[in-house]
């Protein structure tokens, strides 16, 4: 069969092509967003019609994937960590419907915080949920399991998360393809009232959920990513997963007999094995990407059985991801450094294109706010939260999508003035949108400017919903037309942006000021494929 | 056989034409290879590198451990330095001179190019200047890389035909300037180390 190099994500992408998905759905997020690249770039995917286009946030593409299960097709979705926080409600509420075509939700942490606010746990989801979790530990892997993740989805009616971390994501491996499975036919639920979670069958489906979840737990018991292999030494016994089997495996290459080692590679966890490797070992040792899942359901509150060492006891940090010296330490293996990092190397922080609009929107806001002080704007998630460092200094929160605009009201509600939301456009249509009518229908004062660069910027250049539409957008939602201010953030039009600032400053409801200036490196690129296909 | 790279520089230099060179060609040498990007918020202007790992048997872990990386290849001075850690002492450290100065505090160029010059294995190249003489100033990657091109343990043959694969699609110009570049970087090379 074909072999390719792909990314994780690009294996993940490459997977449900083949597993017969019918529809993809996400939100861009890092390090996420080549899963639905590569998808869109897929010339199998466009033959065989396969969805793929963007939604405009997590929530929305999660609830898209159920439709599309419901209807009887297989569906992926995927996100980053956080965005499953904002897809959290119907994720959560797809285990009580349940599914009808197979669903896999990709959840992409992103441990050490590359790219992000937090670095939550996605397992924790499925454990919330009641739902079943696959990690993979490489390439091959995350290819195969999508297979599996599909069946074992359909064939307990369950949707089924599929956790990886940054490393996978963004590391390339050869990749060995199977035989494409076709599409599945449209088909509804057999049982038409399967997702109506209405009380009265919300409480039956409750129990159903409940029984049918010890049946995926006999049954991925059997799972062959969950490996034990014996080790000749019985004093450590090492349980990995994810990722961290990799470093693990990179330290004990010549020593492997020695160890007798479990990876666990689902949730719920394969107790049997799991009892295998206490039953002949004296301790062990957990290794696991992002927070200590493993190891406290090991430990439990007692913590009195088998000796256990891990994040929880600091033989591995607490926080951050693993790396394989990392591993090495906690295997009580040497590390030998290379030389130290000299003084000489500062440090460089990300910061604006050279030509990025927003580099001249934040010079303008902070003249215009200079005479109130510092403290007075929020923003948000995006190339323009880089405001937070020098020489702009601008910004005052990045918290979650979207609560630029809410926190501004929030704070107009306490007494601020001027009290200023700096959001994206991709973020304010994913969630910016309905804080702003909560500003509208209270007449907050609040001046809302929003950063448009036409594209979702700090992922790449993906689309942008809000494109065109967002002085409708603001209309629509009953900002008044004159307060719905225009600018262009360039250096030529600093004075004249600064004033309009200050004007709507002093609009006492809410105002909207929407700075376009194309994505520097989205325009670059359009003008190279133009130039290319002159 | 195993080779361990890691690649350096500032988001939104290219390393990843580099990396993609280096991988097409392992892929022809019929090696098992892993690599490592960096995705997402670095890539505006911040420091990038990416784990490139060649080896004639199956690889565990995605990153290099410390101490045994056998190569740096970096786009930039000051980046080569942040991943000494990484270097095996007989490794080899290869960067361009010129400097990428986007932050207020970037030190003395000669400050940067004495901590390299202290290094036993280490090879410093103009690449822009290469890059230009040989028709493009945007070919600096492939000039670097044909400076590395030595302690890349596979025939130049396979990096040359992977540089062929990947700008292909750009036309015939393209591709002459940067093999161009890739041979003059390894020109010098040699040349710097007889």
């Amino acid at each position: 069969m074909k072999k390719l190099m792909l990314l994780g994500d690009e294996a993940i992408a490459q997977a449900a092509i083949d597993a017969g998905m019918s529809g993809m759905y996400a939100y861009p997020g890092t390090p996420s967003t080549e899963i639905m690249e590569y998808i869109q770039s897929s010339a199998e995917a466009a033959e065989l019609n396969v969805h793929r286009e963007w939604s405009s946030n997590e929530k929305t593409a999660m609830e898209a994937a159920l439709g599309m299960s419901y209807a009887g097709k297989r569906a992926m979705v995927a996100m980053k960590h956080v965005g499953l926080n904002v897809a959290a409600d119907g994720f959560i509420n797809s285990a009580m419907t349940g599914v009808n075509g197979g669903l896999i939700v990709v959840s992409a942490d992103d441990p050490s915080m590359h790219s992000s606010q937090n670095e939550q746990d996605s397992r924790f989801y499925a454990k919330f949920a009641t739902v079943p979790c696959f990690e993979p530990s490489n390439q091959q892997e995350a290819y195969e399991m999508i297979f599996d993740a599909f069946e074992l989805s359909e064939k307990y009616k369950t949707p089924v998360l599929f956790r990886i971390t940054t490393r996978l994501a963004h590391s390339r491996a050869s990749v060995r393809l199977r035989e494409a499975l076709p599409q599945k036919e449209l088909n509804l639920p057999q049982d038409l009232a399967q997702f109506v979670l209405l009380p009265a069958i919300s409480r039956k489906k409750y129990k159903t959920l409940l029984t049918s979840f010890e049946s995926v737990r006999y049954d991925i018991r059997l799972s062959k990513y969950n490996l034990f292999r014996d080790g000749r030494k019985r004093g450590t016994g090492i349980i990995a997963s994810g990722i961290a089997y990799n470093y693990l495996m990179e330290n004990i290459r010549e020593v492997s007999d020695d160890y007798p080692v479990l990876k666990i590679s689902t949730y719920p966890f394969p107790k049997e094995l799991i009892t295998d490797l206490t039953s002949r070992c004296d301790e062990v040792l957990i290794l696991e990407e992002g927070a200590p899942f493993i190891e406290e359901a090991l430990r439990g509150i007692l913590d009195d059985g088998i000796k256990i060492f891990g994040r929880l006891d600091g033989t591995v940090p607490r926080d951050g991801e693993l790396n394989p010296s990392i591993v090495a330490k906690a295997l009580g293996f040497p590390v030998k450094y290379g030389e130290n990092v000299p003084s000489v190397v500062k440090m460089r922080p990300p910061s604006f294109c050279k030509g990025c609009g927003h580099a001249d929107m934040f010079s303008a806001l902070n003249k215009a706010v200079e005479p109130y002080g510092p403290g007075r704007v929020f923003s948000d998630i995006g190339c323009y939260t880089l405001a937070a460092l020098p020489p702009y200094n601008t910004i005052n929160s990045c918290v979650d999508m979207g609560a630029s605009v809410t926190m501004a009201v929030g704070a107009a509600d306490a007494g601020l003035f001027p009290s200023i939301a700096v959001i994206g456009d991709s973020t304010f249509t994913h969630s910016g949108m309905t804080g702003l009518l909560d500003a509208v229908v209270k007449g907050s004062p609040v001046t809302i400017i929003i950063a448009d660069n036409s594209t979702t910027g700090m992922t790449g250049g993906q689309k942008s919903m809000a494109t065109g539409r967002i002085r409708q957008i603001c209309e629509g939602l009953g900002v008044g037309h004159d307060h719905v201010r225009e600018i262009v953030p360039l250096r030529k039009n600093h004075d004249e942006n600064v004033i309009v600032m200050r004007e709507e400053f002093d609009h006492q409801d809410v105002s909207v000021i929407i700075a376009s200036r194309e994505c520097i490196q989205t325009a670059t690129r359009r003008k190279k494929s133009e130039a290319q296909s002159e | 056989m195993k080779n361990d790279i890691i690649l350096s520089g500032v988001g939104g230099q290219g390393i990843l034409s580099i990396a993609a060179a280096i991988g097409l060609a392992a892929i022809e040498n019929e090696l098992f290879l892993k690599q490592s990007e960096v995705h997402g918020m670095s890539q505006r202007g911040g420091d990038v590198q990416s784990h490139l790992r060649l080896s004639d048997n199956d690889i565990a872990s995605d990153l290099i451990p410390h101490g045994q990386a056998d190569l740096i290849i970096s786009v930039e001075p000051m980046e080569s330095l942040r991943y000494l850690p990484w270097l095996f002492g007989e490794g080899w450290l290869v960067t361009s001179s010129n400097p990428f100065i986007n932050i207020p505090d970037y030190p003395p160029v000669e400050d940067i190019l004495a901590e390299i010059t202290k290094l036993k294995n280490h090879l410093i190249i103009d690449s822009d200047k290469i890059a230009k003489e040989s028709g493009s100033l945007r070919s600096g990657n492939m000039v670097i890389l044909g400076a590395a091109s030595p302690f890349i343990n596979m025939p130049v043959e396979s990096i040359e035909n992977a540089i062929i694969k990947l700008f292909g699609k750009k036309g015939a110009d393209i591709v002459e300037t940067n093999l161009k570049a890739f041979r003059a970087g390894r020109e010098y090379s040699a040349a710097f180390r007889s």
